[in-house]
């Protein structure tokens, strides 16, 4: 309750002049600052650094420099407004949303645990796409990368339709892949090769299977036959 | 375009620009002649091509940017000119050659059917000067992260790449296949706090090399002590300064670019607010630190907020190492004398300079006294940055990249090193 006071107060005195008055804490002359360093933060520079956060987050591809400078300091930031000092400065142990729950408003808990859950998901796309394509000879020295086409990209793993970070795991990975090409009559798995025709019933069974290679020829395909006709599908 | 990169080659007498749309644009130095001495040696304009175009990964539907980060020239072996350069995912090798013949005359018998005269057949004849630049290799798939550095080793015959979380070392001849030297990627991804922003080889040991980091350290590996080298060979960090301390101390730490000095015993870092020389034998803290804009410390917040403090500024060296540049806003860039300790600030634009006009000293003033010319911290433009800068290997010849203008200056009085 204190804290939450605390904060009201804040935010009816600093909200309109926070960023013109950013020097109060580096003042030198200001004798209070020269002999404590900053240990609280208004909540409108958390604010700034959550929207900021959402906003590179939502990049297609968002500049990781930034992403962990803005995530860095908005740790900083959060661990300051904690009136505890034992919480460690570089958080995100499980149980650190749990002790700002209390502090903070829910959404922040909810953005600590977005966060390192969208974080884990970045993990697991790579090692999705790094599912081994042997095109060239492994060297002895280091570790050979070869023809591999390791991409991260696709770090928008928000849902079209929802505003918040995505924390439903792997399955929102592909919530935005149009899957009626893969159900549509035009896709045949490689090995019968490639005919238009209402043989969609292997299609569906065989789509889990797909591994990267099938999923590059069938992308190429589909651009190809996408170019030559454009089938009426379901939702695009 | 908005020009994203600036180099000079190893002598001097190409300079090349990388843009915003993937082209590629080289001057060459007018050899000095006496008959028109206005122009001794002033670039113009060599070629021009498009190196990256922007591509389409349909798996993850994402856009590759055709913008062209860097440019490096590979040591000149024959006549042909050889650079390297990269968007954020591929790099690709161009080489550039001159034709000033072409062979004419080649049939044996004329119109009539006669036998020409033998000694009139296929002989080469000048003709215009048509520079070719043609795609040598294309290294491409290396990277899963965006490229921010290439580095041409003093072997001649390596390179390496580096994006975000790793780098890798190829064969200039070998385009299917490359070495991971470096790999700070956690196991886990929520684990992230730090990421890689520069690279380079050394200049003279071809075993050495060093990388910087978005928490301002800068780490020396050596390439025989391990095939990975994720274990650095030497650490240099500056412990923070207490009275200093903000909630942007990291970013203003993050060191945007890191070079080696000529001699190779130095390198000079750049971050948000300072250029600082290191001591490759003293990892404590730098030897030298020059404040560039230390009047934004007070504005940090508002700069923060408008995304400056994320500018990625360069920096460079003279041919002497004496004397360091670095790029600011405002069009303003600032050169140190490393021995004098004397430094100025000065003005890349239409505006201030006439062509061969001497480009006159500018201040920024940070309230007080304030002078006729100065400009005030608040009426700066903070969209005129200059991130780009060269300096000649050789000369007091520098390329500054204003946006969208390329500005060479000379020193003409001081044309020697000191």
């Amino acid at each position: 309750m204190l804290s939450k006071g605390l904060k009201r107060k804040r935010e009816e005195e600093e909200k309109e002049e926070a960023l013109s008055v950013d020097s109060w804490w580096l003042d030198q002359s200001h004798p209070a600052v020269a002999q404590t360093p900053p240990t609280v933060a208004s909540s409108s520079l958390f604010d700034l650094s959550v929207l900021k956060l959402h906003h590179s987050l939502r990049q297609s591809e968002p500049d990781l420099r930034h992403l962990v400078l803005v995530v860095n300091t908005l740790r900083r930031i959060q661990a300051s407004m904690e009136p505890t000092a034992t919480l460690p400065p570089v958080p995100m142990p499980p149980t650190a949303p749990s002790v700002a729950d209390s502090l903070l408003a829910s959404s922040d808990a909810g953005l600590s645990a977005s966060m390192a859950s969208l974080l884990e998901d970045l993990n697991h796309i790579e090692d999705l796409n790094q599912v081994p394509q042997p095109q060239a000879d492994e060297g002895p020295p280091g570790r050979s990368i070869g023809g591999v086409s390791p991409n991260l990209g696709a770090l928008d793993l928000l849902g079209p339709a929802t505003g918040c970070l995505l924390d439903d795991g792997l399955e929102g990975l592909f919530e935005d892949i149009d899957t009626s090409m893969y159900d549509s009559e035009l896709w045949l798995p490689a090995s019968e090769g490639l005919k238009p025709g209402p043989e969609n019933g292997p299609a569906k069974e065989e789509t889990p299977e797909l591994d990267e290679a099938e999923l590059d020829y069938l992308m190429d395909v589909l651009v190809g036959t996408q170019a030559l006709e454009r089938p009426p599908g379901p939702g695009r | 375009d908005i020009i994203s990169t600036v180099e000079f080659n190893h002598t001097g007498e190409l300079l090349a620009t990388g843009d915003k749309g993937g082209r590629v644009v080289i001057f060459q130095r007018e050899p000095e002649s006496k008959n028109a001495p206005h122009s001794q040696g002033e670039y113009d304009v060599y070629s021009t091509f498009q190196s990256h175009e922007p591509e389409f990964d349909y798996l993850k539907s994402l856009e590759i940017e055709e913008k062209i980060n860097k440019i490096k020239w590979l040591p000149q072996q024959n006549a042909a000119h050889s650079l390297l350069s990269t968007n954020d995912k591929t790099i690709k090798l161009w080489k550039i050659t001159e034709r000033d013949k072409r062979p004419e005359g080649y049939n044996l018998k004329d119109e009539e059917g006669k036998l020409k005269d033998l000694s009139t057949v296929t002989s080469l004849q000048p003709m215009d000067l048509m520079v070719e630049v043609s795609p040598r290799r294309i290294f491409a798939n290396g990277h899963t992260y965006h490229i921010n550095s290439i580095s041409v080793n003093s072997d001649c015959e390596t390179y390496m790449s580096a994006d975000d979380l790793r780098i890798n070392l190829w064969h200039l001849a070998i385009t299917d296949r490359s070495f991971n030297i470096v790999d700070i990627k956690p196991a886990n991804m929520e684990d992230l706090t730090e990421v890689i922003t520069a690279s380079e080889f050394h200049p003279h040991h071809c075993n050495l090399f060093v990388y910087s980091s978005s928490k301002g350290s800068l780490r020396l590996c050596d390439m025989r002590a391990a095939a990975l080298c994720d274990k650095h060979s030497k650490l240099f960090e500056e412990p923070e300064d207490p009275s200093n301390r903000s909630f942007f101390s990291e970013i203003i730490s993050s060191v945007s670019d890191v070079k080696f000095s000529h001699s190779g015993r130095y390198m000079l870092t750049r971050d948000y607010l300072t250029v600082k020389v290191w001591d490759l034998n003293m990892e404590a803290r730098p030897i030298e630190t020059y404040q560039v804009h230390d009047y934004l410390r007070s504005k940090l917040c508002s700069l923060y907020e408008s995304d400056c403090i994320f500018d990625k500024f360069e920096c460079a060296w003279n041919g002497s190492d004496s004397v360091i540049m670095t790029g600011a806003y405002n069009n303003f860039f600032r050169m140190f004398d490393r021995n004098t300790k004397r430094d100025v600030t000065l003005e890349a634009s239409r505006e201030s300079s006439k062509p061969r006009a001497v480009l006159k000293p500018r201040r920024v003033c940070v309230g007080g006294k304030r002078r006729r010319d100065d400009i005030s911290v608040d009426s700066l433009d903070f969209t005129k940055k200059i991130l780009h800068t060269a300096w000649h290997p050789a000369e007091n010849i520098i390329a500054i990249a204003a946006t969208n203008n390329l500005y060479i200056f000379q020193d003409k009085v001081n044309s020697d090193m000191h």
